[in-house]
């Protein structure tokens, strides 16, 4: 492995102190860190944009930590990949079947963004579902899915190059973008222009047409057989269906196979911008400047496409912690409350609430991944609604039974922020939410309106605190 | 459903080659306070809501309505109008052909009949309200459902074209204050309404908008939907572009829910019933869309799917019947409606799909896919008589498949200037090939 970003970043502050500049100009620019207060806030913030949301307690310990700490506490874990909790189940008991059953396999990774010890893991296989996106709709098997998805999660944190290679020949990506139909004597472009397009270099960013038929010639040679009950399988390379002739792409001129188009792309000029640009918008909503996008690719190029550092220096950038918020992803905002609320998974309700806020995992929208900055509208407002909705359900207080009848409005909203784990509402949130909680008292007028009244307040503030700006926002 | 899927047909549009109309147009959100309706609008980032809201509240009805009905996965025109007549058909078809007792004779063409499910075409037709067109096509069939939709989509056999043909239209006469001159009624914009300089827009779907809470009872509920839109009005202005963004769609989903509350749970009162077995979304919508033309909405050009999945590989008898009747019984009622609500002349229907099916029949109860197939004009302008003859058994294609006896591009023209009063040549290439059948009384 190479050297840690965070390593050089110690070692450069080190040598500034011993005054030896010369050494780090060599070595490249050096991508700034945030060195304001690491608090809960800064904490919560890095678990929702990292992962799926803390659970409670778990931003004030991440915040002792402090930055380096935490940051490393994620991208370098050091116990052994483990799901806690009792395992998934559907709202009769019965086990998933991620594989097999409508829905099961959005519930299955669902739950692993419950579970899991390792929520940067899961947080970067979401990253490269969006990246590459394949959808089921076109694939039509969620075994192959799953499988591709477990090859994304083993590559999560791992290199860009070899990322690039699995995607090449992953049976459901084959599927999905016609690789398997890809052959000498009927060649499709289909994944040899979304491999430069979407995955690797980026619209008009340096290749033509002819780039795309040559790789496309280039990338012949998958096929697969498809038998009746088990569907497409024996995926591989045949020599039979390659294009073994001279390929002329970028300029170059040779007998270019499938591995040489994978490294192409990746020693493109417009590669290294272009994949720390990308990687950096899931985490930060203003694109980075100049400066840092160079210091970025200079880190990627150093690191043989090494993504751990980058995500590092990424997770540590001032920016992360200073700018804007950005809105939760849909399973982000689910996995969250339920995280928050101590809730598992054990209803198939997750799926087409989740299809309903406009992203159902395994079925993106397209090959180029959910318009990220388009979650909300009334439509999936309405569906975040219910979502919250249905969390609290079966844990809700019953307005017929006994219930506090002298509880403060600051008692409630307190109450209900401590039901999703104590997250960090704004003033002006807070405000709102008292003067909801006091006009539910002047409105329980009379002694025996209070008992209902005040339950029904309960409840109503924990939908309130889920589905405030607040909540929708990291 | 899955079961008699292709692969070319489930498939995602944007995995292949031919990029679909429609793609990549900006999309707004848009609450149109007169009809309570919850729009995207597509292609409209220069104006500002209320300009929009505005620009619909003062638009006129226009004097003619473009109704397309979208039969998605190539319907097989040899069961809707089956050939009975021909000596050729119990040969392809030895078990799905017709009986020769079942249905309605087609009165323009001995040979024909219609299929018990399409009894409500056979009224129509018998009403003088129906121009049936047996096979319609194009020259050198492409038999991928998408890249056929995409060419009757954009109304050219260009894989590249971006734009939908109603689009193009409306690009033409439309303004760019009124998104509802184009409006698809099944979720996402319909790639035939795509426009490049006019705003579009795509309707939700009819249906109860409202907030409720588990163990939120009496009083306390409309305070907590008070709560959330005051939530969010306290975030509307932010700096932060993202809480300015959820606290406004928490202020306009709050407004939405108050707009749509006249229409309760009932929602729209018809003056006719509607079929409810089978897939009622479908009847749903085009209740909706009689009351809003009824209630003088600035509508020229609307698009809506036909409830089901055309594309029988296998069990084709079942399954055709039962989406077929849906269809066809939702359409005569569409029909009753627009007449019972007064508006009937005002608009018409048309209705297509992708493509026909092959001839023969394939081995597993089903038909493969094939070229020319049905295509529809319904209405009480519509001229009613036959546009193109059904060509016969025997004589297909090399592939086994019909041949088009009429072009879906000269049914564009026809309908531009027939119907829409404008110049076809503007909206279809190479306008000047086609012939004009006659559509319209």
């Amino acid at each position: 492995m190479s050297t840690t970003a965070s390593a050089e970043a110690h070692a450069s502050r080190r040598r500034r102190r011993r005054g030896k500049r010369t050494r780090r100009r060599r070595r490249g620019p050096v991508v700034s860190v945030y060195r304001g207060r690491f608090g809960v806030e800064q904490a919560e913030r890095l678990l929702w944009r990292a992962g799926f949301g803390p659970r409670p307690g778990e931003a004030e310990k991440l915040a002792r930590k402090g930055l380096e700490g935490a940051v490393h506490s994620l991208t370098r874990p050091r116990r052994k990949e483990r799901l806690g909790g009792p395992p998934p189940h559907d709202q009769d008991g019965h086990p998933l079947a991620p594989a097999d059953a409508w829905g099961h396999d959005h519930l299955w990774w669902l739950d692993r963004m419950l579970r899991t010890n390792r929520p940067l893991t899961e947080r970067m296989t979401l990253v490269w579902h969006d990246w590459f996106a394949t959808s089921n709709e076109g694939v039509g098997s969620q075994r192959l899915m799953i499988h591709q998805n477990e090859m994304l999660r083993k590559n999560a944190l791992g290199s860009f190059r070899d990322l690039v290679v699995r995607v090449t020949r992953d049976p459901a990506m084959l599927l999905w973008l016609s690789g398997a139909q890809n052959r000498e004597d009927s060649p499709n472009e289909n994944y040899a222009r979304e491999l430069m397009e979407l995955f690797t270099l980026g619209a008009d960013r340096g290749y033509t047409e002819d780039d795309v038929r040559e790789h496309a010639r280039a990338l012949t040679g998958f096929r697969n057989d498809w038998d009746d009950g088990v569907g497409p399988n024996n995926f591989r390379f045949d020599t039979e269906y390659h294009d073994g002739g001279t390929k002329r792409i970028f300029g170059k001129k040779g007998r270019f196979e499938w591995r040489d188009s994978c490294e192409m792309c990746l020693a493109h000029p417009s590669h290294s911008s272009f994949f720390v640009e990308k990687l950096w918008s899931y985490f930060i909503p203003v694109p980075p400047g100049r400066r840092t996008r160079r210091a970025l690719q200079s880190l990627y190029v150093r690191g043989r496409y090494e993504v751990r550092p980058v995500v590092e220096a990424i997770l540590r950038h001032p920016s992360f912690y200073e700018g804007p918020r950005m809105v939760k992803p849909p399973v982000v905002y689910l996995a969250g409350l339920l995280r928050g609320s101590g809730r598992w998974l054990d209803t198939e309700s997750w799926t087409w609430l989740s299809d309903m806020m406009r992203q159902r995992l395994f079925v993106p929208p397209n090959v180029a991944g959910w318009e990220d900055d388009r979650w909300l509208d009334t439509g999936t407002w309405r569906a975040r609604w219910l979502t919250a909705s249905q969390v609290l359900r079966e844990r809700e207080e019953d307005p017929g039974k006994p219930y506090d009848e002298t509880e403060e409005p600051a008692a409630a909203v307190d109450r209900a922020l401590a039901f999703w784990g104590r997250p960090a509402v704004s003033a002006t949130t807070r405000g709102r939410l008292l003067s909801f909680a006091e006009r539910v008292n002047s409105a329980a007028d009379k002694p025996y309106k209070r008992r209902g009244y005040f339950a029904s307040r309960q409840n109503a503030l924990r939908v309130l605190v889920a589905t405030s700006p607040d909540m929708q926002t990291s | 459903m899955a079961h008699n899927c292709c692969e070319g047909f489930s498939r995602s549009r944007d995995a292949k080659a031919p990029p679909p109309a429609g793609r990549g147009l900006d999309r707004r959100q848009f609450l149109m306070r007169s009809a309570g309706l919850a729009l995207t609008v597509y292609g409209a980032t220069r104006l500002p809501l209320a300009a929009l809201e505005e620009g619909v509240a003062a638009a006129a009805p226009p004097d003619r309505v473009l109704v397309s009905v979208f039969m998605a996965g190539g319907i097989d025109s040899l069961s809707v109008l089956a050939p009975v007549g021909d000596p050729s058909y119990r040969k392809l078809r030895p078990k799905l052909a017709l009986p020769d007792s079942d249905g309605t004779p087609f009165g323009e063409d001995g040979r024909l009949r219609w299929h018990p499910s399409a009894a409500g075409f056979a009224t129509l037709h018998g009403e003088g309200k129906a121009t049936v067109m047996p096979a319609v096509g194009y020259e050198h069939p492409d038999q991928s459902h998408f890249n056929s939709r995409h060419f009757y989509e954009v109304g050219a056999l260009q894989p590249r074209v971006v734009t939908g043909w109603m689009g193009r239209y409306l690009d033409r006469v439309g303004t760019m204050d009124n998104p509802l001159q184009g409006l698809a009624l099944s979720g996402d914009l319909a790639p035939a309404l795509a426009a490049t300089r006019v705003p579009v827009s795509a309707i939700q779907g009819p249906g109860d908008y409202d907030f409720g809470a588990p163990g939120v009872w009496g009083a306390v509920a409309p305070m907590m939907i008070e709560a959330f839109q005051s939530i969010g009005a306290a975030h509307a202005g932010s700096k932060d572009v993202a809480m300015k963004t959820a606290g406004g769609v928490a202020v306009q989903s709050a407004r939405l829910r108050q707009q749509l509350l006249p229409f309760g749970g009932k929602q729209i009162q018809s003056p006719v019933a509607y079929p409810t077995e089978g897939n009622s979304s479908f009847s749903r919508r085009l209740a909706a869309l009689a009351a809003m033309l009824a209630g003088g909405l600035p509508l020229r050009c609307v698009a809506l799917n036909a409830p089901g999945d055309y594309d029988t590989h296998d069990s084709q008898p079942a399954d055709l019947a039962e989406n077929l009747k849906a269809t066809v019984d939702g359409l005569l009622a569409f029909q009753r409606d627009l007449e019972a609500r007064g508006v009937a002349d005002r608009v018409l229907v048309q209705v297509w799909s992708e493509f026909g099916r092959r001839a023969e029949e394939n081995g597993s109860d089903g038909t493969d896919h094939g070229a020319a197939g049905l295509g529809m004009l319904i209405g009480t302008q519509a001229r009613g008589q036959m546009v193109g003859e059904f060509p016969g058994l025997d004589r297909l294609d090399d592939d086994g498949n019909l041949r088009a006896t009429s072009d879906f591009r000269a049914v564009y023209c026809g309908l531009l200037e027939q119907w829409l009063g404008t110049d076809a040549a503007a909206v279809v290439p190479e306008a000047a090939r086609f012939g004009r059948p006659a559509l319209v009384r």
